[in-house]
This record gives C-alpha cells, structure tokens and sequence, in this order.
C-alpha cells in the first residue's frame, strides 16, 4: 500500500482520497433528503387539521439544550480530529468519547421532546404538520443514533489498531458526518423552531 | 389461517395461476440445474460473490432483459384488451394491475438496469481504469437493485400488485382506495432499489471525478462516460426526494400520518409535486446515457469524430439543470394559475434547445462521414427521426394551454413512448449489439440483427402512431376499455398489430442471442468494429485487471489516436495489480433487505426487527473487517496477456 | 393573406389525415364548439404544422448525409477528415430553435391567460355557475342559483359564460369535455375553476380524464347545450318534477359504484359544502387573475428542490 507522506494520514492513499470525495457526494445526497423534508414542512407547515400548530407545542427549554449539546459535540469532534492528526491517539479516543456522550445526550432530550409532544396531543398520526414535523425531527435524530454506533465503532477500531490511515479515514468521514448533522440541526433551530415560535 | 389469508392473492385468475406455477416449476427447475450441474461453487465464487465491475454489469445486463420480458408481456396484454371495444380479456383490476406493473417495471428495473449495465461495463473501461472506486458498494448496489426488482415480481402472485398507475397518486394509492398490500409492495420495492441506485450514482461520480488514465482530462473523457457522469450526478440529486417521497407513503399507509389524505391537513398534489421533482430528472438518467451511447455509435461508424465535442458536453449540462425546473408540466390542469404554468411552459420548452443541438451535432457528424451499415448503426439511424417525432410531440405537450386537452390521454402516452423506445430503448440494443463481442468474444448475427431493428420500427410506428390521434379523439390513457360508438376501435386495433410486430421483433433478439452463440465466430479481433475509444484496446475477453498497463492519453478518441497517429498507449514495464477480494456480504445483506422489505409489506414487525438488526449487523461486520485486497503478480499478468494474444 | 392562406392549407390537409385515420368523423379535440376549444385547437394546428417543418427539415438532413456520405458511394482510401466544430454553424443551431421556442412560448403564455379567463366573445355575459363534484365513479352537477342537482349528465346553456367549480369526494379526477375545452383536477382539498362556453346547441362527451381506480372507463357524462330559453324550461321542468336532494340521499350516492342519469331539487352544497381550501371566494368571479393562485401555504411554487 502506497502512503504519500505528505498528506495527512487520513488522506494518505488513494483509496483514502477517493473514500472522502465518495463521502462528500454522499453529503450531496443527504443535502437533497433534508431539503425534501423542509420543503415539504414549508409546504404543510400551516395545514394543521384539528391537531396543535407549532407555536402550541413548541418549548425554548428542551430545544436550547439540544442545540447546546449538539454544538458542543461538533466541537468536540473537531478537537478529536486535531489531536488525531498531531498523533495523540489518547486524547483523540477521549474527544471522540464525549463527542458522543454529548449525541446520547441529545438523543435523550430529543426523545423527551417527543414524548412530551405525543402526550399533548400532537402524535404523528394528528395532522399534516405534526406527520412532517416529527418525520423531520426523526430523521435527524436517527441520523444521530445511527452515528453514535458508527462513532463507537471506530473508537474501539482506533483503540485495537491505532491511528493507521484506514482508521484515521474513518474518523475523519466520521467526522464529516457529525459536523453535517450538526448544520442540518441549525436549520431545524431556525427555521422549525425559532420560526414555529415566533 | 387468518396469518395465511393475508398472502393470497385478493383478485385471482386463470392467468394469475398459471403464472404461480409457471414461477414456480422455473425457480425449481433452475435450482435443480444448478445443482445437477454442480455449479453452485462456481455461482457463488464467479457470481454471487463477484467485485468486478464486468460481471456486475453483465448480471445487471440479464436482469434488464428479464424485467424487459415481463414488462413486454404486461404491454402486449393491454393492447390485447383494448384491441376491439367492449373486450372482456381483462377486468379493470387486472387492467390497472398491469398498467401500473408495466411502468415501474419498464422504467425502474428493465431501462435503469440496462443503463446500469453500460455503465459498469463500459465506463472503467472507457476511462482506462481497473474497476470502480468502490467494488463491493457496486455489488451491493445491484444486489440492492435486483432483490428490489425481484420483491416487487413477486406482488403478482403473493398479495396481489400495486394497482394506483406508475406514478401512484394519493389519494388513489392511500388505504382507503388501495386496499391491497400491492401499493405497499410499490413503496418498498422501489425504496430497496433506490438505495441502490443512489450508492451507484456516488460510485461513478468518485470512479469518473478519480480514476480516469493519465493525460485523460475531463474534456478529454469519451462522450458516454461524459454522458454517465452527468447520469449520475442527476441521480445524486433526484434519488434522496424518491426515498423522501416514498417513507412518507409508506408512513401514510402503514403508521397513519397525514401526509398525503384526505383531511386533517393532508395533501394529495404534494405527492405529485414530489414524484415528479424525482420522476422528471429521472427520465434523463435514462436517456442521457443513451445519447452517450449513439455518440459513441454514430461517430464509429461514420469513421469521423464527434462532431461539436463541446457543445454535446455544454447540452448534457444544461438539460440535466432544465430536468429539475420543469416537473410542473406532469400537472398543468392542477389549476395553478396561468402565471406558474407559463413559467413552467417556457422552461420546457427550453429543453428543447440543446436538445436540438445533440440531434444536428449527430447529422453533422454523419456529413463527410463514410458511413458503415451495421446493426447499431442502424438502430442509431432510426433513433434519429423518430426521436425527432417524440421531440417534437414534447414541444406541443409544454404548451400548457393545449395540455388541457392532451393531457391523461392516448396523445401523452404516444409522446412518452415515442422518446423511451427509439430513445432509450433503441440506444440498448444499438449498444448491446455493440459491446456484445467485447463482453463474450463473438458478434451478434447483422443479419437478423438488422431485420430485427426494421421489424421493432414498423411495429413502433404502428402500434403507437395512432395513439396520437385516439388521444386528440378523446380516448383517455388507463381505460381498461371503450365503447363502440368512442370510434376508437379501428385505431387500437392497428396499434396492438404493431405491438404484437414489436414482440416478434423481441423474440428475434433472443433468438439471435441463440443463433449468434451457436453459429457466430468466435476468432474475432479486440477492436472488431474498428472504433475510436479506449475500450476496445484492451483484449477480448477483458481481462480482470481491464489493462496490464494503465494507458496514456492524448486526445479524446484515445485509441483512434494511436491507430492513426501512432501514440503509444501502454508504456512501461508491469507491475504487480491490487485488486479488490470478492465478497459475500453484499449479496447475503441484500437477502436480508429482501426479507425485511417482505416483512414490511405484510407489517409482520418482529421479522421487520431482526432483519434490520441483521442489516446493521453486515455492516458492523464490515466495519470491523480488515481487507486489504490482493495482488496480482508480475508473472500472472504475463502468463494471461500471452494467452489472450495467443488466442 | 397569402401566408393565412397557407396556413390554412396547412391546417386542413393535417385535418384530413386525422379524418382518414379514424375513418371520416373529425377527431373531437379538433372538431371545437366552444371558444376555449378553439384556442386549443388552433394552437394544436399551428404547432403540428411548425413542428412539421422541424420534421422535414431533419428528415431531409438525415437522409441526405445518408445518402451522400455511405461507404459504398465513396472510395476505399478516402479519409474522413477530423473536423471538431464551428462557431457560426453552432449558432444557426442554437439560434433557430431559440426562435422558434421563444415564438412558441409567446404564443403559450397568451394562451395560459385566454383559457383561465372568461371565454372570448362572452365577456359581457353573466356565467352560469356548475359546481361539479366527482365520486367513485359518479359526477354530481350543481347548480346553486337554480337550486337542482343532477348526476352524470349536465345541461348549459349557449352563448353564455360557464364556470365550473371542480371538486371531489375521493381521489384526484380530471373534468373533461374535449369540444369545449380541456381539462382541470378536481381535488379534495380545494375548488378549482374552470372557464368554459358553448356555441352552439349540441351532444358532447364529457369524462373524468384523470385515473381513479376500478370504475374510471366509464366515468362519463353526458353534455346537452341548448339555448337559454330551453335550459330556463328545463330548469322550471326541474324543479316541479323532481325529488328534493337530501343528506341521506346523498351520502347513498356517494357510495363507490355506477349511477345513470338523476335529478333533483336543491343542491347538496347546503349540508355537505366544498372544501374550504378553495383558492377564491364567492364573489370574486370577477378577478380572474389571481382567483386559482394558491394560497401560500398551499404554494406549489414554493417547494423547489
């Protein structure tokens, strides 16, 4: 296998470089997901049936603490890379760790959430809003599960192998991954949430 | 029995029957071949288990002609029905059945699997590279694609099929007016296959982006690969709003969202607008690689270059951007307002333009041409002029105030029709024709070749020809059937004469596929039609490895290049090739998809849960697995490539 | 006069061949008896005959290099010659469909408005307002200021303004009468409107054009336009002899299934009303511009990629 020496590890062979540009197609693709899902709650976000509109169901509380949690976590991964790339293999597998504390975390007040909103009357089943509203959310937030398993995995393979370019590629997309879940989230802030409130 | 009753199918008939044991005796009789033959090892070492971009694309190859048959059989039974007035052939169940099993077939497992299949086979090639950037995610896209197709078959004999048309508009397609579980076969099915088609889109975009040979530069890439890489990129775009699209029905009709019904806020037309912001980029997936595939044609056998290299690239762009404005004119009589239909009128329209362009480049590749009558240029010279009809059919469609009349009726079925068949279909058996010989070593027979193009023509403008005018007559598209006095009978009997020419003309293929590998050649050259690009350089068969030595290129026509002008191609010495390991988790992870996307259609939950648990599963696995690939030596490149000059 | 001329020539021999090819009856889309029809008829024509041209021309094109450039007419040494493009012939080959689309587009977006208008030449009148509701596989026909109802069959009146409010109990169908002019969904959520007008006393066929499941062929009806006084005795004809509509009586006919032809007194808008979803309101018959807009939240426009 041919190391270019030059590049950072995880770009370090060419099935790596390919691996990230691969990835961020794939980013492409999950851009056009979420737009689908926005412009379809655009289109029914008014069409709320007998069932709640947004600014009745809607609380600051739980929604700030997501997004502090989730912002924090894009932060921290972004301190795992940097210690990956500087080599310190212990301090990257920690960052990666809280990286994910903070996701569960989330996941946890996300699950809250629902459950608060199923308990007022605005399951999925009630309206079009709250169909779109909480497939909106859903998708987003089995992104994050689905990230979290994702993230462990590669932090047991780190600890089993070391930072070799095949683990260190995928922590760098693994990365990717969770900044994009990150952007996606301050589009649901702002455009669900703090628009839903005002 | 109550578990049972859910499985049957909720209209049976003779014909329904008949096919259950016709399913049945075949998969029996395979199986039992198979394992007569002693070639199971052989099935899952060379097949099942394969990375390799050629044998992927030939699987993708036999599953398109197999869809193409099922497909065909659905048409020519429609036109049977509708052959003379008042026919009790079918009954309306059976009718819409069919006519909704006819278009996804056609368009999502027979068009985009012979699509699929050029580009795996021809596109590494065409690039000079040794396979696609991600072989195992290829085989598992076409695994994905053919559990897809295969799940959404079985609908007819278990459960019963989707009956809402092709585009299966709520609230039609909803639980209230679609009882069956066939709508949810629709959802799934597709959703499984999609998956498949996305990862491919991403796959091609990385191989073609990465992976072309030395000196290639995009403006030196072949015009099919320009073609699939722009296919491709459609397809990054447009699949995600699918899989969208196809959760949320599958939400309203198995977990009660409001999505698409018919109160509490719900949606019908956001369907609609949804399906064709996918749909309409969706029908230049397909025939974009199919102008890629004429270009290749057209200028091989005029012996000239392509005429107007730029402004063919410049058209591909601009229409793959059109292809995303213009899904309004599905539904011009929604009744949006003369503003909006205008504003969707004018951008279709436009398509029209460099449409225009690639036609004229291609006649103009033709001029001081020295043109060669083989099969695929033949089938290439009928694409043009009636390609040009179904154009400019399209053009009256985009004028939306006479849409008001064309619109769901015979007029709109001709139109379509007339742009896939000599577009897209012409383009796969003009290049099936064509690669034939690299893939298997021998050509197909001209002869019958070319009376077998003659024939499907006659029969194209038969059998859809009158559509045209039983449609400006009132004859509304997905009538099961029509009165005497309609006077639409003179016309749909000539039209079902031509369907049934055009399945003569789809039995000769195969029959020429017979004849061709008993009787053909098999001592022919690796650059048999004497072609322009880089795939015919390699050897016939193509080796695993596609070259011993990764070519250099100059010019976009690599090989005419070296032929006429004597550039040298492979330079330097052989080295040892990495070459990816085969692998079985694409192909048992897609059984598993099979299983779940059954479970789900019946709503069986806990089958539902341990096969998403067992998909997760493959890919925890291979996330832990360490697999390097392996080499190929200097010595084994040597022994093959003697054998293959030998030979 | 010389160029209408032509065209008109033009014109009747595509007429023709329609005509031989459903053997003698003129195809009912070209064959109009209102003025909405006839705009879409003459822009039918107008483009089948421009896009005959575009036709010819490529033929002629095809079949001359065919002809010309085939390598049994040339020499065995001759070369073709490696020619990559010209600037000036790429132009032609933008520049004459751009002209011709952008001619067609004019032509379309006139179009657009002339049909969601009031019909041409009946401005001045007052229209007649038909709600017209679908139900598997049945079409019901309002008409609330004469207060009857009929079902499967509907009667106008000539030389006055139409406007259908369209409408449905079940999936997405399509109002069609191909003689007076095209076709608009009738959905669950909204009213749509359609302007129309006949000219004439007359038979048309009228259907649901947009599929809708097991009974949709012979979702049909049947349309008799006759002169004002005739439909004023029909209506009065109406209202002594038939049965008055009720909630029960309608909620039987909305059951899926096949009707023939029935009436009544009073209108089911009473107890089972239209969607409120619908884009204009009573009395803005008048602003046709912006009656089928959607509202906002309803926007199409608004969910592009």
């Amino acid at each position: 296998m041919k190391i270019d020496n030059s590049l950072p590890l995880e770009y370090g062979t060419e099935e790596n470089s390919l691996k990230i540009l691969g990835f961020w197609i794939f980013l492409g693709a999950e851009i056009m997901l979420f737009a689908t899902l926005f412009a379809t709650y655009f289109t029914l976000v008014n069409r709320t049936g007998s069932g709640p509109t947004g600014a009745e169901i809607f609380q600051i509380t739980p929604v700030l603490f997501e997004t502090i949690l989730l912002l924090t976590s894009s932060f921290t991964v972004g301190l795992g890379i940097h210690a990956m790339r500087i080599g310190r293999q212990k301090a990257m597998i920690a960052f990666f760790s809280l990286t994910l504390l903070l996701g569960l975390a989330f996941l946890g007040v996300e699950i809250f959430e629902f459950y608060t909103y199923v308990h007022e009357g605005a399951g999925i089943q009630t309206s079009a809003f709250t169909s779109i509203l909480l497939t909106t959310l859903g998708t987003h937030g089995a992104h994050v599960t689905l990230g979290f398993f994702w993230g462990l995995f590669i932090i047991l393979q780190v600890k089993k192998r070391g930072l070799t370019p095949q683990t260190t590629n995928k922590a760098f997309i693994f990365s990717l991954y969770w900044h994009f879940l990150d952007v996606v989230w301050i589009f649901i802030f702002s455009f669900i949430y703090l628009k839903g409130m005002m | 029995m109550d578990f049972f009753d859910r499985f049957a199918v909720p209209h049976p008939s003779v014909a329904i029957y008949a096919s259950m044991a016709a399913i049945g005796l075949t998969v029996i009789a395979v199986i039992a071949g198979i394992t007569y033959f002693k070639k199971w090892g052989y099935l899952w070492r060379e097949w099942l288990t394969t990375v390799d971009h050629k044998r992927i694309g030939i699987m993708y190859l036999l599953s398109a002609l197999l869809m193409l048959f099922r497909g065909g059989v659905d048409a020519i039974m429609m036109r049977a029905q509708l052959a003379v007035p008042e026919n009790t052939l079918l009954d309306a169940q059976h009718y819409n059945e069919i006519f909704t099993t006819h278009g996804i077939v056609m368009i999502l497992f027979m068009a985009m699997p012979f699509i699929m299949f050029f580009m795996n086979f021809v596109v590494p090639l065409q690039i000079g590279a040794r396979d696609v950037a991600f072989p195992r995610l290829n085989a598992l896209s076409f695994w994905l694609f053919f559990m897809g197709a295969m799940l959404f078959n079985i609908s007819f004999v278990v459960g019963g099929s989707p009956d809402a048309g092709w585009t299966s508009y709520f609230p039609l397609a909803g639980n209230e007016f679609s009882t069956s579980v066939g709508t949810n076969y629709y959802m799934i099915a597709i959703q499984i296959a999609g998956i498949g088609t996305l990862m491919t889109g991403i796959n091609f975009i990385t191989t073609i982006l990465k992976m072309r040979a030395p000196g290639m530069t995009l403006m030196k890439m072949p015009m099919f690969t320009w073609s699939a890489l722009i296919a491709n990129v459609i397809i990054v775009f447009a699949f995600p709003v699918l899989a969208v699209l196809l959760a949320m029905g599958t939400l309203d009709r198995q977990f009660g969202t409001q999505f698409f019904t018919m109160d509490n806020g719900g949606m019908d037309m956001l369907w609609a607008n949804l399906f064709w912001v996918w749909g309409h980029p969706e029908v230049y997936i397909l025939i974009l690689p199919a102008f890629g595939i004429y270009s290749e044609i057209i200028s091989t056998f005029a012996r000239r270059n392509l005429y107007g290299y730029k402004s063919m690239v410049g058209s591909m762009v601009i229409i793959s951007l059109l292809s995303f404005l213009v899904w309004a004119h599905h539904f011009f009589t929604m009744g949006q307002g003369a503003l909006t239909n205008s504003i969707f009128s004018i951008t279709t329209m436009a398509i029209a333009v460099p449409t225009g362009v690639k036609i004229f480049n291609w006649l103009l590749t033709l001029r001081k041409g020295k043109i060669v009558f083989t099969t695929p240029m033949l089938y290439s010279m009928l694409f043009i002029p009636l390609f040009t009809l179904g154009g400019v059919t399209g053009v009256m469609l985009a004028m939306s105030a006479a849409d008001y009349q064309y619109h769901n009726t015979m007029f709109l079925v001709a139109h379509f029709h007339n742009v896939i068949i000599p577009g897209v279909v012409y383009a796969m058996l003009a290049g099936l024709h064509y690669y034939w010989p690299k893939m298997f070593g021998f050509m197909l027979n001209e002869k019958i070749g070319k009376w077998t193009a003659w024939l499907l023509s006659i029969g194209f403008v038969l059998a859809f020809m009158p559509m045209y005018a039983s449609g400006l007559d009132g004859q509304a598209r997905r009538m099961y059937t029509y009165s005497e006095a309609a006077g639409f009978g003179l016309l749909n009997m000539i039209s079902f004469v031509g369907a049934a020419i055009m399945a003569i003309g789809f039995v000769l293929i195969v029959y020429n596929i017979y004849y061709s590998t008993r009787y053909e050649s098999r001592d022919i050259s690796n650059d048999p039609w004497d072609a322009r690009t880089l795939e015919w350089s390699t050897h016939t068969p193509v080796p695993e490895y596609n070259f011993a030595i990764l070519p250099e290129v100059r010019s976009n026509e690599a090989l005419w290049d070296a032929k006429k002008n004597g550039h040298v191609l492979f330079k330097g010495e052989y080295e040892k090739i990495h070459m990816p390991n085969n692998s079985g988790i694409p192909f048992i992870m897609s059984c598993i998809f099979f299983v779940w996307g059954f479970s789900f259609i019946f709503s069986l939950w806990i089958p539902v849960i341990v096969t998403t648990l067992g998909i997760f599963g493959c890919m925890a696995l291979r996330s832990f697995e360490q697999d390097h690939g392996r080499y190929i030596s200097v010595k084994e490149i040597e022994e093959t490539e003697t054998n293959l000059r030998g030979a | 006069m010389q160029k209408k001329k032509t065209k008109w020539v033009l014109y009747s021999v595509v007429i023709t061949i329609f005509t031989f090819l459903t053997g003698c009856e003129p195809l009912l889309v070209l064959d109009p008896k209102g003025p909405q029809a006839e705009r879409q008829a003459s822009d039918i024509l107008m483009s089948i005959g421009l896009m005959s041209f575009i036709v010819i021309v490529v033929f002629s094109l095809l079949i001359y290099m065919l002809v010309k450039y085939r390598a049994s007419k040339q020499s065995a040494d001759y070369e073709p010659p490696h020619i990559e493009g010209n600037i000036w012939v790429e132009v032609i080959m933008v520049g004459i469909p751009v002209i011709i689309v952008a001619f067609l587009s004019y032509v379309s977006v006139q179009s657009n408005y002339i049909v969601e208008a009031k019909p041409k030449g009946y401005e001045d009148t007052k229209p007649l307002v038909v709600y017209a509701s679908s139900s598997d596989w049945k079409w019901h026909f309002s008409y609330p200021e004469e207060g009857i109802e009929t079902v499967n069959y509907l009667y106008i009146p000539t030389d006055r303004a139409l406007e259908f409010r369209l409408y449905t109990y079940g999936p997405i169908t399509s109002f069609w009468i191909p003689q007076l002019g095209g076709q608009k969904y009738a959905m669950s959520d909204m009213v749509t409107t359609l302007h129309l007008a006949a000219d004439d006393p007359g038979e048309f066929m009228g259907r649901n054009a947009n599929f809708s499941g097991k009974g949709f062929a012979e979702n049909t009806f049947n349309v008799t336009a006759m002169s004002q006084e005739d439909f004023d005795d029909w209506v009065k004809e109406v209202k002594e002899t038939a049965k008055p509509i009720t909630e029960k009586k309608f909620e039987e006919l909305l059951e899926p299934g096949h009707l023939g032809q029935q009436t009544y007194t009073g209108t089911h808008l009473e107890f089972s009303p239209p969607p409120t979803g619908h884009n204009h309101s009573e009395e803005s018959s008048e602003s046709h511009e912006t009656e089928n807009q959607p509202d906002s939240h309803t926007g199409h426009e608004g969910m592009s990629h």
